[in-house]
Protein backbone atom coordinates (compact mmCIF):
# COMPACT_ATOMS: atom_id res chain seq x y z
CA UNK A 1 0.00 0.00 0.00
CA UNK A 2 1.14 3.41 -1.04
CA UNK A 3 0.35 6.26 0.88
CA UNK A 4 -3.08 8.66 -0.93
CA UNK A 5 -2.79 11.92 0.04
CA UNK A 6 -4.65 14.93 -1.35
CA UNK A 7 -1.56 16.31 -2.84
CA UNK A 8 -1.28 15.00 -5.72
CA UNK A 9 2.60 14.77 -5.72
CA UNK A 10 2.82 12.95 -2.58
CA UNK A 11 0.68 10.05 -4.10
CA UNK A 12 2.52 10.32 -7.74
CA UNK A 13 5.81 9.16 -5.19
CA UNK A 14 4.44 6.00 -4.20
CA UNK A 15 5.82 6.05 -0.46
CA UNK A 16 4.46 3.02 1.45
CA UNK A 17 2.25 3.45 4.15
CA UNK A 18 3.95 2.80 7.22
CA UNK A 19 0.82 4.63 9.36
CA UNK A 20 -0.07 1.57 11.43
CA UNK A 21 3.00 0.60 11.97
CA UNK A 22 3.67 3.81 14.97
CA UNK A 23 0.61 3.13 16.76
CA UNK A 24 0.75 6.31 19.34
CA UNK A 25 2.01 5.08 22.71
CA UNK A 26 1.13 5.80 25.89
CA UNK A 27 1.82 8.92 27.38
CA UNK A 28 2.58 10.24 24.04
CA UNK A 29 0.82 13.34 25.70
CA UNK A 30 1.08 14.69 28.71
CA UNK A 31 -2.05 15.26 30.72
CA UNK A 32 -3.37 18.40 30.82
CA UNK A 33 -3.58 21.49 33.47
CA UNK A 34 -6.71 24.19 33.41
CA UNK A 35 -4.93 27.39 34.11
CA UNK A 36 -6.78 30.42 36.08
CA UNK A 37 -5.22 33.52 35.54
CA UNK A 38 -5.80 36.58 38.54
CA UNK A 39 -5.13 40.34 37.14
CA UNK A 40 -5.56 41.80 40.70
CA UNK A 41 -5.06 41.04 43.96
CA UNK A 42 -8.11 40.23 45.50
CA UNK A 43 -10.07 39.66 42.22
CA UNK A 44 -11.13 35.87 41.65
CA UNK A 45 -9.30 33.61 39.47
CA UNK A 46 -10.78 33.39 35.94
CA UNK A 47 -10.31 30.08 34.01
CA UNK A 48 -8.19 31.24 30.94
CA UNK A 49 -7.43 27.58 29.17
CA UNK A 50 -5.61 24.88 29.40
CA UNK A 51 -2.31 23.23 28.54
CA UNK A 52 -0.02 20.48 28.51
CA UNK A 53 2.43 19.52 31.18
CA UNK A 54 3.91 16.49 33.17
CA UNK A 55 3.51 18.22 36.54
CA UNK A 56 2.26 20.91 38.79
CA UNK A 57 5.32 22.29 38.81
CA UNK A 58 6.00 22.93 34.79
CA UNK A 59 2.45 23.72 33.68
CA UNK A 60 3.19 26.44 36.31
CA UNK A 61 6.14 27.35 34.52
CA UNK A 62 4.71 26.80 30.78
CA UNK A 63 1.47 28.88 32.36
CA UNK A 64 3.15 32.36 33.00
CA UNK A 65 4.40 32.29 29.20
CA UNK A 66 1.23 31.00 27.90
CA UNK A 67 -1.36 33.11 29.42
CA UNK A 68 0.41 35.59 31.88
CA UNK A 69 2.35 37.02 29.15
CA UNK A 70 0.38 40.12 27.55
CA UNK A 71 -1.87 41.20 30.06
CA UNK A 72 -1.29 42.07 34.13
CA UNK A 73 -1.50 39.34 36.07
CA UNK A 74 -0.61 38.81 39.90
CA UNK A 75 -1.14 34.92 40.09
CA UNK A 76 -1.90 31.81 38.91
CA UNK A 77 -3.51 29.10 39.52
CA UNK A 78 -2.82 25.51 37.45
CA UNK A 79 -5.18 22.32 38.04
CA UNK A 80 -5.17 19.50 36.63
CA UNK A 81 -8.22 18.49 34.37
CA UNK A 82 -8.72 15.31 35.69
CA UNK A 83 -9.38 16.53 39.26
CA UNK A 84 -12.24 19.09 38.34
CA UNK A 85 -15.53 17.36 38.94
CA UNK A 86 -18.00 18.00 36.30
CA UNK A 87 -21.46 17.45 35.14
CA UNK A 88 -22.72 15.57 32.26
CA UNK A 89 -23.48 17.18 29.21
CA UNK A 90 -26.53 14.36 29.59
CA UNK A 91 -28.16 16.82 32.38
CA UNK A 92 -27.81 20.05 30.16
CA UNK A 93 -31.53 20.05 31.14
CA UNK A 94 -31.23 20.28 34.98
CA UNK A 95 -30.13 24.04 33.87
CA UNK A 96 -32.92 24.80 31.51
CA UNK A 97 -34.58 27.97 33.30
CA UNK A 98 -38.44 27.74 34.18
CA UNK A 99 -40.14 30.93 32.52
CA UNK A 100 -42.68 30.91 35.20
CA UNK A 101 -41.09 32.53 37.77
CA UNK A 102 -43.24 34.80 39.16
CA UNK A 103 -44.05 33.19 42.38
CA UNK A 104 -40.61 33.69 43.26
CA UNK A 105 -40.34 37.21 42.68
CA UNK A 106 -41.08 39.87 45.37
CA UNK A 107 -43.35 41.27 42.26
CA UNK A 108 -45.38 38.44 43.15
CA UNK A 109 -46.64 38.82 46.60
CA UNK A 110 -49.59 40.55 47.49
CA UNK A 111 -48.14 43.27 49.53
CA UNK A 112 -46.89 44.56 46.33
CA UNK A 113 -50.32 46.38 45.94
CA UNK A 114 -50.19 47.63 49.21
CA UNK A 115 -46.54 49.20 48.71
CA UNK A 116 -47.38 50.28 45.07
CA UNK A 117 -50.45 52.07 46.43
CA UNK A 118 -48.57 53.66 49.52
CA UNK A 119 -45.97 55.15 46.30
CA UNK A 120 -48.59 55.91 44.65
CA UNK A 121 -50.02 58.17 47.57
CA UNK A 122 -47.17 59.55 48.44
CA UNK A 123 -46.13 60.65 45.12
CA UNK A 124 -49.01 63.03 45.12
CA UNK A 125 -48.29 64.68 48.36
CA UNK B 1 28.17 59.62 39.15
CA UNK B 2 30.07 62.68 38.01
CA UNK B 3 31.02 63.54 34.46
CA UNK B 4 32.91 60.90 32.82
CA UNK B 5 36.46 60.80 32.45
CA UNK B 6 37.35 59.06 28.47
CA UNK B 7 38.74 56.00 30.49
CA UNK B 8 35.77 55.12 32.27
CA UNK B 9 33.77 55.71 29.31
CA UNK B 10 36.04 53.77 27.40
CA UNK B 11 35.42 51.37 30.31
CA UNK B 12 31.79 51.64 30.47
CA UNK B 13 31.07 51.30 26.47
CA UNK B 14 33.40 47.77 25.99
CA UNK B 15 31.19 47.00 29.65
CA UNK B 16 27.96 47.35 27.91
CA UNK B 17 28.82 46.20 23.98
CA UNK B 18 30.04 42.73 25.82
CA UNK B 19 26.47 42.59 27.73
CA UNK B 20 24.54 43.49 24.62
CA UNK B 21 26.24 41.41 21.98
CA UNK B 22 25.63 38.49 24.14
CA UNK B 23 21.86 39.57 24.65
CA UNK B 24 21.92 40.04 20.93
CA UNK B 25 23.36 36.52 19.27
CA UNK B 26 22.05 34.22 22.19
CA UNK B 27 17.92 36.17 21.13
CA UNK B 28 18.99 35.18 17.56
CA UNK B 29 20.19 32.01 17.82
CA UNK B 30 17.29 30.75 20.77
CA UNK B 31 14.79 32.47 18.32
CA UNK B 32 15.82 29.74 15.63
CA UNK B 33 13.72 27.29 17.97
CA UNK B 34 10.54 28.87 17.12
CA UNK B 35 8.35 26.24 15.66
CA UNK B 36 10.94 23.79 16.07
CA UNK B 37 10.65 22.75 20.62
CA UNK B 38 10.15 19.47 20.76
CA UNK B 39 6.60 20.71 23.06
CA UNK B 40 3.92 23.90 22.09
CA UNK B 41 3.88 25.32 25.33
CA UNK B 42 7.68 25.15 25.55
CA UNK B 43 7.81 26.79 22.31
CA UNK B 44 5.97 29.60 23.54
CA UNK B 45 8.10 29.87 26.10
CA UNK B 46 11.66 29.60 24.84
CA UNK B 47 10.73 32.07 21.80
CA UNK B 48 9.24 34.65 24.31
CA UNK B 49 12.69 34.65 26.34
CA UNK B 50 14.69 35.05 23.08
CA UNK B 51 12.59 37.98 22.30
CA UNK B 52 13.65 39.44 25.97
CA UNK B 53 17.01 38.97 24.84
CA UNK B 54 16.75 40.99 22.10
CA UNK B 55 14.92 43.68 24.14
CA UNK B 56 17.72 43.67 26.65
CA UNK B 57 20.40 44.19 23.28
CA UNK B 58 18.28 47.19 22.25
CA UNK B 59 17.70 48.77 25.57
CA UNK B 60 21.49 48.30 26.35
CA UNK B 61 22.34 49.45 22.56
CA UNK B 62 20.44 52.72 22.95
CA UNK B 63 22.11 53.52 26.00
CA UNK B 64 25.68 53.04 23.81
CA UNK B 65 24.25 55.85 21.39
CA UNK B 66 23.85 57.66 24.35
CA UNK B 67 28.08 57.55 24.91
CA UNK B 68 28.47 58.81 21.39
CA UNK B 69 28.03 55.55 19.37
CA UNK B 70 25.90 54.95 16.52
CA UNK B 71 21.62 54.64 16.67
CA UNK B 72 21.46 50.85 17.73
CA UNK B 73 20.02 49.30 14.33
CA UNK B 74 23.47 50.73 12.75
CA UNK B 75 25.43 49.00 15.66
CA UNK B 76 23.71 45.78 15.58
CA UNK B 77 23.50 44.89 11.73
CA UNK B 78 26.29 46.77 9.90
CA UNK B 79 29.64 45.75 12.31
CA UNK B 80 32.17 43.34 10.98
CA UNK B 81 32.47 40.27 12.90
CA UNK B 82 35.71 41.56 14.61
CA UNK B 83 34.10 44.25 16.57
CA UNK B 84 31.72 41.82 18.17
CA UNK B 85 32.24 41.10 21.94
CA UNK B 86 30.13 38.16 22.04
CA UNK B 87 31.68 35.09 24.25
CA UNK B 88 31.97 31.74 22.46
CA UNK B 89 28.91 30.03 24.12
CA UNK B 90 26.20 32.62 22.56
CA UNK B 91 27.78 31.71 18.59
CA UNK B 92 27.32 27.81 18.90
CA UNK B 93 24.75 26.39 16.60
CA UNK B 94 21.40 25.48 18.61
CA UNK B 95 22.24 21.47 18.39
CA UNK B 96 19.94 19.53 20.17
CA UNK B 97 17.29 20.88 23.06
CA UNK B 98 19.41 19.52 25.64
CA UNK B 99 22.63 21.85 24.44
CA UNK B 100 20.21 24.86 24.23
CA UNK B 101 18.17 24.43 27.25
CA UNK B 102 22.25 23.92 29.01
CA UNK B 103 23.07 26.80 27.46
CA UNK B 104 20.09 28.67 28.64
CA UNK B 105 20.58 27.20 32.28
CA UNK B 106 24.47 28.54 32.43
CA UNK B 107 24.24 32.16 30.56
CA UNK B 108 20.74 33.64 31.94
CA UNK B 109 21.98 32.70 35.77
CA UNK B 110 25.13 34.76 34.67
CA UNK B 111 23.05 37.06 33.44
CA UNK B 112 20.56 37.39 36.17
CA UNK B 113 23.82 37.70 38.64
CA UNK B 114 25.46 40.55 36.77
CA UNK B 115 22.15 42.69 36.03
CA UNK B 116 21.84 42.72 40.42
CA UNK B 117 25.14 43.65 40.53
CA UNK B 118 24.34 46.24 37.51
CA UNK B 119 21.58 47.87 39.35
CA UNK B 120 24.16 48.40 42.26
CA UNK B 121 26.24 50.40 39.87
CA UNK B 122 27.36 54.19 39.94
CA UNK B 123 26.66 54.62 36.61
CA UNK B 124 22.65 55.38 36.78
CA UNK B 125 21.89 54.62 33.24
CA UNK B 126 22.85 51.14 33.93
CA UNK B 127 21.47 50.44 37.08
CA UNK B 128 18.05 51.51 35.66
CA UNK B 129 18.63 49.30 32.79
CA UNK B 130 19.67 46.51 34.96
CA UNK B 131 16.22 46.96 37.40
CA UNK B 132 13.97 47.26 34.41
CA UNK B 133 14.46 43.58 33.40
CA UNK B 134 14.88 41.80 36.67
CA UNK B 135 11.58 40.06 36.40
CA UNK B 136 12.14 38.99 33.45
CA UNK B 137 15.22 37.23 34.37
CA UNK B 138 13.62 35.85 37.21
CA UNK B 139 11.08 34.16 35.22
CA UNK B 140 14.46 33.11 32.65
CA UNK B 141 16.23 31.37 35.45
CA UNK B 142 12.86 29.81 37.24
CA UNK B 143 12.16 28.32 33.72
CA UNK B 144 15.71 27.12 33.60
CA UNK B 145 16.33 25.57 37.18
CA UNK B 146 12.78 23.71 36.79
CA UNK B 147 13.74 22.57 33.50
CA UNK B 148 17.59 21.10 34.65
CA UNK B 149 16.33 19.98 37.72
CA UNK B 150 13.10 17.70 36.16
CA UNK B 151 15.62 16.52 33.37
CA UNK B 152 18.19 15.67 35.87
CA UNK B 153 16.04 13.56 37.69
CA UNK B 154 13.61 11.47 35.15
CA UNK B 155 14.85 9.08 33.23
CA UNK B 156 18.39 7.41 32.32
CA UNK B 157 18.58 9.31 29.04
CA UNK B 158 17.85 12.48 30.03
CA UNK B 159 20.47 12.80 32.48
CA UNK B 160 22.33 10.88 29.93
CA UNK B 161 22.04 13.95 27.90
CA UNK B 162 22.01 16.94 30.40
CA UNK B 163 25.27 15.77 31.69
CA UNK B 164 27.23 15.32 28.72
CA UNK B 165 25.37 19.12 27.70
CA UNK B 166 26.96 20.20 30.56
CA UNK B 167 30.37 18.70 30.06
CA UNK B 168 30.22 20.91 26.35
CA UNK B 169 28.85 24.19 27.44
CA UNK B 170 30.83 24.67 30.95
CA UNK B 171 34.11 25.36 28.82
CA UNK B 172 32.46 27.58 26.83
CA UNK B 173 30.63 29.15 29.78
CA UNK B 174 33.81 30.03 31.55
CA UNK B 175 34.36 32.24 28.45
CA UNK B 176 31.66 34.61 29.61
CA UNK B 177 33.78 35.62 32.38
CA UNK B 178 36.97 36.58 30.24
CA UNK B 179 38.81 38.90 32.03
CA UNK B 180 38.65 42.43 29.88
CA UNK B 181 40.93 45.32 29.86
CA UNK B 182 38.93 47.90 32.14
CA UNK B 183 38.15 45.32 34.94
CA UNK B 184 39.85 47.71 37.51
CA UNK B 185 38.56 50.90 36.24
CA UNK B 186 34.88 49.44 36.44
CA UNK B 187 35.62 48.36 39.88
CA UNK B 188 37.34 51.02 41.54
CA UNK B 189 34.91 53.28 40.20
CA UNK B 190 31.62 51.20 41.19
CA UNK B 191 30.37 50.61 38.36
CA UNK B 192 31.01 46.70 38.16
CA UNK B 193 32.66 44.59 40.21
CA UNK B 194 34.45 42.64 37.50
CA UNK B 195 34.52 39.22 35.82
CA UNK B 196 36.11 37.57 38.52
CA UNK B 197 33.47 38.18 41.27
CA UNK B 198 30.38 37.70 38.67
CA UNK B 199 32.16 33.81 38.41
CA UNK B 200 32.73 33.25 41.84
CA UNK B 201 28.81 34.22 42.54
CA UNK B 202 27.84 32.30 39.65
CA UNK B 203 29.81 28.62 40.21
CA UNK B 204 28.01 28.70 43.52
CA UNK B 205 24.70 29.35 42.31
CA UNK B 206 24.72 27.16 39.11
CA UNK B 207 26.11 24.49 41.57
CA UNK B 208 22.86 24.16 43.73
CA UNK B 209 20.84 23.63 41.36
CA UNK B 210 22.99 21.45 39.35
CA UNK B 211 23.35 19.02 42.62
CA UNK B 212 19.36 18.99 42.65
CA UNK B 213 19.57 17.85 39.31
CA UNK B 214 22.49 15.39 40.36
CA UNK B 215 24.48 16.67 37.79
CA UNK B 216 28.52 16.79 38.23
CA UNK B 217 30.58 20.24 37.50
CA UNK B 218 33.39 19.54 35.16
CA UNK B 219 36.36 20.30 36.97
CA UNK B 220 37.17 24.10 36.45
CA UNK B 221 40.81 23.82 36.79
CA UNK B 222 41.27 21.45 33.94
CA UNK B 223 38.39 23.13 31.80
CA UNK B 224 39.72 24.54 28.46
CA UNK B 225 38.29 28.01 29.03
CA UNK B 226 37.06 29.14 26.13
CA UNK B 227 38.61 32.57 25.28
CA UNK B 228 38.59 35.59 22.32
CA UNK B 229 34.93 36.48 22.19
CA UNK B 230 35.29 39.67 24.39
CA UNK B 231 38.69 40.69 22.16
CA UNK B 232 36.57 39.92 18.51
CA UNK B 233 37.96 36.74 18.24
CA UNK B 234 34.82 34.03 17.03
CA UNK B 235 34.07 30.92 16.48
CA UNK B 236 33.39 30.03 13.04
CA UNK B 237 29.74 30.16 13.86
CA UNK B 238 29.67 33.56 14.49
CA UNK B 239 29.90 34.61 10.40
CA UNK B 240 27.20 32.44 8.98
CA UNK B 241 24.94 33.72 11.85
CA UNK B 242 26.21 37.48 11.54
CA UNK B 243 25.05 36.93 7.38
CA UNK B 244 21.65 35.85 8.35
CA UNK B 245 20.64 38.23 10.83
CA UNK B 246 21.88 41.53 8.52
CA UNK B 247 20.66 39.60 5.49
CA UNK B 248 17.19 41.79 5.31
CA UNK B 249 18.86 45.45 6.53
CA UNK B 250 21.71 45.05 4.09
CA UNK B 251 19.55 45.02 1.20
CA UNK B 252 18.49 48.58 2.29
CA UNK B 253 19.96 50.29 5.14
CA UNK B 254 17.68 53.54 5.06
CA UNK B 255 14.61 51.74 4.32
CA UNK B 256 11.74 53.00 7.05
CA UNK B 257 10.02 50.46 9.22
Amino acid sequence: MSIKSLDPRITREQLPDESDNNPIKELHQWQTYEVFHQSKKGDRHIHVGSLHAPNAEMAILLAKEQYARRYKCVNLWVVKTSDVFITDYDDEDMFEANQEKMYREAGGYKVMDRINKFKTEHKKN
Amino acid sequence: MKQLTEIQTKALKDLICRIADDELILGHRNSEWTALVPILEEDIAFSSMAQDKIGHSLALYQLLNKLGEPDPDAIAFTRKEKDFKCCHLVEYPIGDYDFSLMRHFLFDKSEAIRFDLLSRSSFEDLANIAKKFRGELKYHTMHADTWLVQLGNATEESKARMQSALNQCFPLALGIFEPGEYDEVLSSENIFPGEKVLQGMWLDSIKIILDSANLSIPDIDTSDRSYGGRKGYHTEYLKPLLDEMTEVYSIDPNAEW
